[in-house]
């Protein structure tokens, strides 16, 4: 066997970790030690989503979340700057030592250029580029920042700007440029953009040239501009470009190009046969690319030449697509229709600030390039078109009209197999079509292809074109996708909620007798006794609804792994008497129950037996409690802080606003359990975006979070909408919840739900803020006949002998508690003893009475 | 059915009082049995005892019905885990190799009389 050898990285960005990653996959690994040496002190993370850090925080974004990589031949030394590279011994240096490399790839990156300007190094003058800067740049804003201004309109600079609006900031680009991001869009395409971003309360200065940071006594104050007034501003974000960091390859004589970045050839090797560069530190041909996708590729190329392989990097495609502040902006291909002949296909609507246009040959037969703003969706068809070269259509302004107008998304199947898709992870039409043909576990859904061939995992811009892909695909095999609720009922849980509301079905026997076939099973008659409580809202333990509840419903309690019960009573808000919290201690001591705080804010008691449930409703019940409907798919808790009341940061009232959202959807059946929770500042005590809404309290009112998931699939809840005051709030809310209600999946939380709409979040937005549909009044009447009829299912239940009747051990013997129920102790509270066949009531077995 | 004149029997309750497509819980010689209604007024008794959560829990579960080999079988959902039991035979419908005992059941001017366990057939 040869003796290993040893490849050093230096940087630890999103292309290096892009590289190991590689390494790792194709084996290089198995010949090869790793050793990545960053700078930063945090391992790779994702700096296209940086401008979502102050919504989803560091961890979200980190590429490496554990730190380390799973392969024990890749070391990640963190925090380590190396200053030398003597390529003759073949050995990089740090302050601390150094380091012998058999091959050795550069991946440092690139810095923010800050042109040479007055005033560039006061306080208070930021660049835009790792989350360190972020977290500066939100400091100065809580240190009472008002007013920011960015340099620079664009792509970066624009995302910049976002950040600070999101801040809170009144905030300015200045862009040098006649446009806003001038590279990517025409004249056009930049005033439609600018329409957008003013409409959102930022300020647009272009065709601006800054000659001065302005202040007073070392504070920032403002910018000086050529030929136009000052911008006023007390924080200051370049974002004029960017350059490679190519310092340590000059210093250790590799060539560098003119602008800029180390000169490699097609394989990405620099001057030295040893040394590699890839990313923005690199400049194939002269060229630096400044987007991840030709990093990743590099970085691929690296990989595969070291193994041996035959790959070259021969340029990228630098068709961009983002969304903006809410805003759509693509540009892909000859975008300016600089090919000779080239004819432009345009279609402008200002009302709506919509601006398409495709680029095509002057034979009308292939398309070039195009600029979309305003609405993107046709991206991810128009991209692969282009570099695929496949014919247009015959009529190919139908690519790019609204669907209301003749135009349609599709197009995605009369792309050739070799047609990339995905290009941040390179993955074609071909390679999509195998993954769903092969023999061994094909792929059933476009989630499965994203997860089985990377595409759409890094920008998510070809979703919809994977997806559509996948349904053609299903179609043209004739293959139907099954979605039956149960072997009772050929419809979905959606289908069957909305058969069930037209036909005014009050019962499962008029349900199955209509639509389905057999007698039923423990899949569809849940299902349907949920959609039965959401519509009408009767008491699940009534006769005709009785035996379809799942476990916990059926006895109004949660079922544990001995058979006994938990009790749950409601504390809305996690706000609770000392009087009931004595009463909940009475409760527990007298039944001998395990008492356990929960996440929820409530007290839960555990190891209850059936018969005991209704003694202890009691006590409950005339105290004052009432069921927390823990047991059931309905809202359980809605978590909150002490909001202003007593904090000292809280802005507005959260536990109030907490009390009052968790009565008004208490004992609201749905599709799966629901939880809330509201915070009275963004400190975000409550968790809020880790719930199914969740609501954070801002200056100005309320912002309204959705699809948020602790658990096994932790997801963060997504902004619907913000600064609401309570009313609107509500009746988000209330559209919200009720949406999910009538068309979810059985067990399906809206995290998932939201992640299935087709179009996503902003799918909901269009529901319940838009109300696009018009089905917002008829939402938040369903929701309006909800709240007038609740009732306490446990107190009625406790007027009601027929239903109390079903509490009994044994039919024929209801003083007699089941002898399989024992319980021994721990930490001085009851725990279940778990005998391991079924036990007889006998001589030799002792039988206590009811603990 | 067992022989009505068969002395081992228990009596568990009147048919009606067990709604149709459920259980109850009866003890029958110090054991805890599921007995269990069908929609069409059949009366079956399995051991209440899971196998799968060794809890005595089978009285509490969903009744339904399931097609196996285009028959379709009366079947109890255990509450806890949902494995399908065969109301006729106590044999488990998602593991070939686990069945509860099945108990001997007879019905008298409306009232349940549950017997002895039944040997597998």
């Amino acid at each position: 066997m040869p003796p290993r050898k040893r490849l050093v990285i230096v940087g630890h960005g999103m292309v290096a970790h892009r590289f190991v990653q590689s390494a790792i996959d194709r084996g290089l690994t198995q010949t090869h030690d790793i050793v990545v040496v960053g700078e930063e002190r945090r391992a790779a993370y994702d700096r296209v989503g940086l401008t979502t850090f102050f919504e989803v925080g560091a961890d979200a974004l980190s590429l490496l979340p554990t730190g380390e990589y799973d392969d024990p031949r890749v070391r990640l030394l963190l925090g380590a700057e190396v200053t030398a590279i003597d390529r003759d011994a073949r050995t990089v240096t740090f302050p601390e030592g150094e380091l012998d490399y058999d091959e050795l790839v550069l991946a440092t990156g690139s810095v923010p250029f800050v042109p040479p300007i007055p005033g560039r190094e006061l306080d208070n003058v930021f660049v835009y580029r790792t989350i360190e800067d972020l977290e500066a740049i939100r400091e100065a804003a809580r240190a009472g920042a008002r007013v920011g201004a960015v340099i620079g309109g664009g792509l970066l600079g624009l995302e910049a700007a976002n950040a600070l609006a999101q801040l809170g900031l009144e905030t300015h680009v200045v862009e040098m440029a006649p446009r806003l991001m001038a590279v990517q869009v025409d004249d056009v395409g930049g005033t439609t953009l600018t329409r957008h971003v003013e409409r959102l309360g930022l300020r647009v200065h272009t065709g601006a040239m800054t000659q001065a940071v302005l202040s007073e006594e070392g504070r920032v104050t403002g910018l000086a501009l050529q030929d136009a007034d000052d911008v006023p501003a007390d924080l200051v974000v370049f974002s004029a470009g960017i350059r490679p960091r190519d310092a340590l390859a000059r210093a250790a004589g590799l060539e560098v190009a003119e602008r800029g970045g180390v000169l490699v050839d097609e394989q990405c090797r620099t001057s030295d046969p040893h040394v590699w560069a890839i990313g923005e530190c690199a400049a194939p041909a002269g060229v630096m690319y400044g987007l991840v996708a030709p990093g990743y590729t590099m970085a691929d190329v690296v990989v595969e030449t070291i193994g041996g392989g035959e790959r070259s990097f021969t340029g990228a495609d630098m068709s961009t697509k983002l969304k903006l502040m809410g805003v759509d902006v693509a540009s892909f291909g000859d975008a300016f229709a600089t090919t000779e002949g080239a004819l432009e296909l345009v279609y402008s609507d200002a009302v709506t600030g919509v601006y398409k246009k495709l680029v095509i040959t002057d034979d009308g037969q292939r398309l070039l390039g195009g600029i979309l703003v305003g609405d993107a969706s046709a991206y991810g068809v128009l991209r692969p078109m282009v570099a695929s070269g496949a014919p247009l259509p015959e009529n190919p302004e139908e690519l790019i009209l609204p669907a209301s107008r003749g135009g349609s998304s599709a197009g995605a199947s009369s792309l050739p197999d070799e047609a990339q898709i995905c290009s941040c992870n390179d993955v074609s039409k071909g390679d999509i079509l195998s993954h769903l043909a092969r023999e061994e576990e094909p792929c059933d859904s476009a989630a499965c292809v994203t997860r089985c061939t990377a595409a759409g995992s890094t920008c998510g811009s070809c979703k919809p074109v994977v997806k559509r892909l996948v349904e053609d695909y299903f179609a043209s095999t004739g293959r139907e996708v099954d979605r039956s609720l149960c072997e009772h009922f050929a419809m979905t849980r959606q289908e069957l909620y909305d058969v069930v509301a037209v036909h005014g079905h009050t019962a499962f026997e008029q349900v199955l007798q209509a639509h389905g076939r057999g007698r039923g099973c423990d899949v569809c008659k849940p299902a349907v006794a949920s959609i039965l409580a959401s519509q009408l809202n009767h008491h699940v333990l009534d006769e005709a609804h009785r035996t379809l509840q799942d476990t916990n419903d059926a006895y109004l309690a949660n079922i544990q792994k001995n058979g006994t019960y938990s009790v749950m009573p409601r504390i809305a808000g996690g706000e609770v008497t000392p009087e009931k919290l004595i009463v909940l201690g009475e409760v527990a001591r007298d039944f001998g129950l395990y008492t356990k705080i929960t996440g929820g804010q409530r007290v839960d008691l555990l190891g209850a037996r059936l018969e005991q449930l209704p003694a202890i409703w009691r006590r409950l019940v005339d105290a004052g409690f009432e069921s927390g409907h823990a047991y059931g798919k309905s809202l359980r808790t809605v978590k909150s802080c002490v909001g202003s009341t007593w904090c000292r940061y809280g802005v507005q009232d959260s536990t109030s606003l907490a009390i009052m959202l968790e009565e008004r959807y208490r004992g609201l059946r749905s599709p799966h359990k629901i939880k809330a929770g509201v915070s009275g500042c963004a400190r975000e005590c409550a968790e809020a975006r880790g719930k199914d809404f969740g609501v954070i309290a801002t200056e100005k009112g309320w912002n309204l979070y959705v699809g948020g998931n602790g658990g096994a699939t932790p997801a963060h809840a997504q902004l619907l909408a913000q600064d609401l005051d309570t009313a609107t709030l509500v009746r988000y809310i209330d559209r919200y919840l009720m949406y999910y209600v009538r068309t979810a999946d059985r067990l399906q939380r809206t995290s998932t739900w939201v992640e299935s709409l087709d179009g996503g979040l902003d799918r909901v937005r269009e529901v319940v803020v838009d109300d696009a549909l018009g089905l917002g009044t008829e939402l938040e009447a369903a929701m309006e006949r909800h709240v007038d009829t609740y009732f306490d299912e446990w107190a009625a239940t406790l007027e009601d002998p027929d239903k109390l009747a079903r509490f009994v051990s044994f039919v024929n013997a209801p003083d007699v508690p089941d002898p399989h129920v024992s319980f021994g102790s721990t930490r001085g509270q009851a725990e279940p003893a778990m005998p391991d066949g079924p036990v007889q009531l006998g001589a030799t077995i002792p039988v206590g009475g009811p603990r | 059915m067992t022989d009505t004149t068969s002395p081992a029997t228990t009596v568990v309750c009147a048919v009606e009082r067990i709604v149709r497509e459920s259980g109850v819980a009866a003890l029958v010689e110090g054991r805890a049995v599921a007995v269990f209604r069908t929609h069409d007024d059949e009366i079956y008794a399995l051991d209440n005892y899971d196998p799968f959560s060794h809890a005595s829990v089978l009285s509490r579960g969903i009744v339904g019905t399931r097609t196996v080999e285009d028959v379709e079988v009366p079947f109890v959902a255990s509450p806890m885990y949902k494995q399908a039991f065969d109301l006729r035979t106590g044999q488990c419908l998602d593991d070939a190799d686990v069945r509860v005992a099945s108990y001997a059941v007879d019905v008298r001017d409306g009232v349940i009389h549950v017997g002895a366990p039944r040997e597998p057939r």
